[in-house]
């Protein structure tokens, strides 16, 4: 049995760790999906731990699968936003955060718009650190649960081939996929509008597909990425009727594939925009069991990180 | 480092201390009505499983067996690291008002017994719940004590009690480990 693989002290993302690091994960995932299923949701494993899920962003989704997953492990939490906080009369991150340190707190999961800031709050204060999303960086998370989805369904990640299609440029999502399911070996394809896929985008080791046809015809699975209406104030496409007719994945695009393709797409969906409802609520799609295995991920995680120090163990042994 | 390593059981002698227990579990009970083996992972699953198997042959009754793993409601997990792997819990029946056998296949601090205990009155509220270990090997520091032993094994605290068995270790044998010097 493996008990030599260690994730740290924080999650901050998929680039950082090895294949056998996410293996780790994406196993210890798996016996927390029963926790789910019990009449009482609760294990007492992290039972006086305190966690602070400190969002500097919107979220409903990823805020709520970590409350559950806090709370079905018995931690105590807290849910700082940051409207209505002191956030908002101008404190910084990192003061905000050792105020709460100082409240004595065990965990801190961030959330925020700069690209860097989990990495940047992990390197002052003790607390273990998850990152829930860092601007256009990465969101490790919501990579681990799209790969043990595909794990789930395929029962494999090695040779399998994934198509991640839309705003890759600005997704942190498009990251942690394309760097997690390389590590296992998966082959990762990209596919959007050029204004709308990163610069150097060779460098990620992707193949690039232009037509939305060409990834369905090429993949096993999609990972449909939300168009972040909120960004797109630069002009990036020209409307979004356009983007749906070239680029929205739809039942009659799909019917012309080879092989039914896995639908996946990590939320909140613009329906009629880069995904049709049919295609959504369609016979391959696993868009809620990516919202299920969102929480007993956020379980492992958060099981993996808390208490038990390597000098601990230490002690413990003699 | 040298150890010494003494079979306590052999698998022959497994398999007959197994039947015995399997008949002592339907005795205990004056049947096999409403009767659920839960073995504790990882290797009192498989000791359930042959229980399950040897009460099928004596009684004609195919009881269900549940696995339950108890990681999660350890009293140590604040000093233990890394993590212990975590394995499957399974337990999809109503346990309300049944009658639960616990199989492990080594007692020794009773730590993992309450540990299950606390795990099992969060999936219900059993009749009763009644323990069966292959190995009793002492040392308890909890009030917890088995209904079915296999083996009573008096071990200084230095040695091991080693159960294997054969869906995960290729053979049935309980070995009992001294390290070099103890």
């Amino acid at each position: 049995m493996s008990s030599s693989a260690d994730i740290g002290k924080d999650l901050l993302g998929l680039e950082e760790l090895s294949a056998a690091q996410i293996q780790l994960l994406l196993d210890t995932a798996e016996p927390f999906k029963e926790i789910s299923l019990r009449a009482i949701k609760k294990v007492p494993t992290l039972r006086g731990a305190t966690i602070v899920n400190l969002f500097f962003e919107p979220s409903t989704r990823t805020r709520i699968s970590f409350e559950f997953a806090e709370k079905r492990l018995s931690a105590d939490t807290v849910n700082v936003a940051s409207a209505g906080s002191s956030v908002s009369k101008g404190e910084t991150l990192v003061d905000t955060a050792r105020n709460l340190e100082a409240m004595k707190i065990d965990m801190v999961v961030v959330r925020h718009a700069s690209s860097g800031a989990a990495r940047f709050l992990a390197q002052r204060i003790e607390s273990n650190v998850i990152n829930a999303g860092d601007g256009t960086h990465e969101h490790p998370t919501q990579g681990l649960l799209d790969m043990l989805t595909l794990r789930d369904h395929f029962k494999r990640l090695a040779g399998l081939r994934v198509c991640i299609c839309g705003d890759v440029l600005h997704s942190r999502v498009a990251r942690s996929n394309i760097w997690g399911l390389q590590k296992m070996g998966a082959e990762v394809a990209i596919c959007g509008p050029y204004s709308l896929l990163p610069n150097h985008v060779e460098s990620l080791g992707v193949t690039v597909f232009r037509r939305i046809e060409e990834a369905i015809e090429w993949a096993d699975a999609l990972n449909i990425l939300r168009l972040q209406l909120e960004r797109m104030q630069g002009g990036y496409i020209p409307s979004l009727r356009e983007y749906n007719r070239v680029f929205g994945v739809t039942r009659e695009k799909l019917e012309r594939a080879p092989r039914d393709v896995l639908i996946m797409h990590p939320g909140p969906m613009n329906c009629g925009v880069e995904i049709d409802s049919d295609v959504a609520d369609g016979p391959h799609s696993v868009i809620l069991d990516q919202v299920t295995n969102g929480v007993a991920v956020r379980m492992a995680v958060l099981y993996l990180l808390a208490g038990g120090s390597p000098a601990l163990a230490e002690a413990a042994k003699g | 480092m040298a150890s010494t390593r003494t079979i306590a059981l052999d698998a022959r002698a497994v398999a007959r201390t197994l039947r015995r227990m399997a008949d002592e579990i339907v005795e205990l009970f004056d049947g096999t009505d409403d009767l659920i083996l839960v073995g504790i992972q990882r290797r009192g699953v498989q000791l359930a499983d042959r229980l399950v198997q040897m009460i099928q042959e004596r009684e004609g009754v195919q009881l269900p067996r549940g696995a339950l793993d108890i990681t999660l409601y350890r009293d140590d997990l604040q000093t233990v690291g890394p993590r212990p792997v975590v394995g499957k819990t399974h337990l999809p029946w109503s346990i309300d008002k049944k009658r639960v056998v616990i199989v492990d296949d080594v007692l020794y601090t009773g730590r993992t017994i309450r540990a299950a205990l606390d795990e099992l009155a969060d999936f219900g509220r059993p009749a009763r719940i009644a323990l069966a270990v292959l190995a009793d090997r002492g040392g308890r520091e909890l009030p917890i004590h088995a209904d079915i032993v296999g083996k009573r094994m008096d071990v200084t605290p230095g040695a091991r009690v080693d159960v294997l068995v054969g869906e995960l270790d290729g053979e049935d044998s309980v070995i009992l480990v001294h390290p070099e010097g103890a």
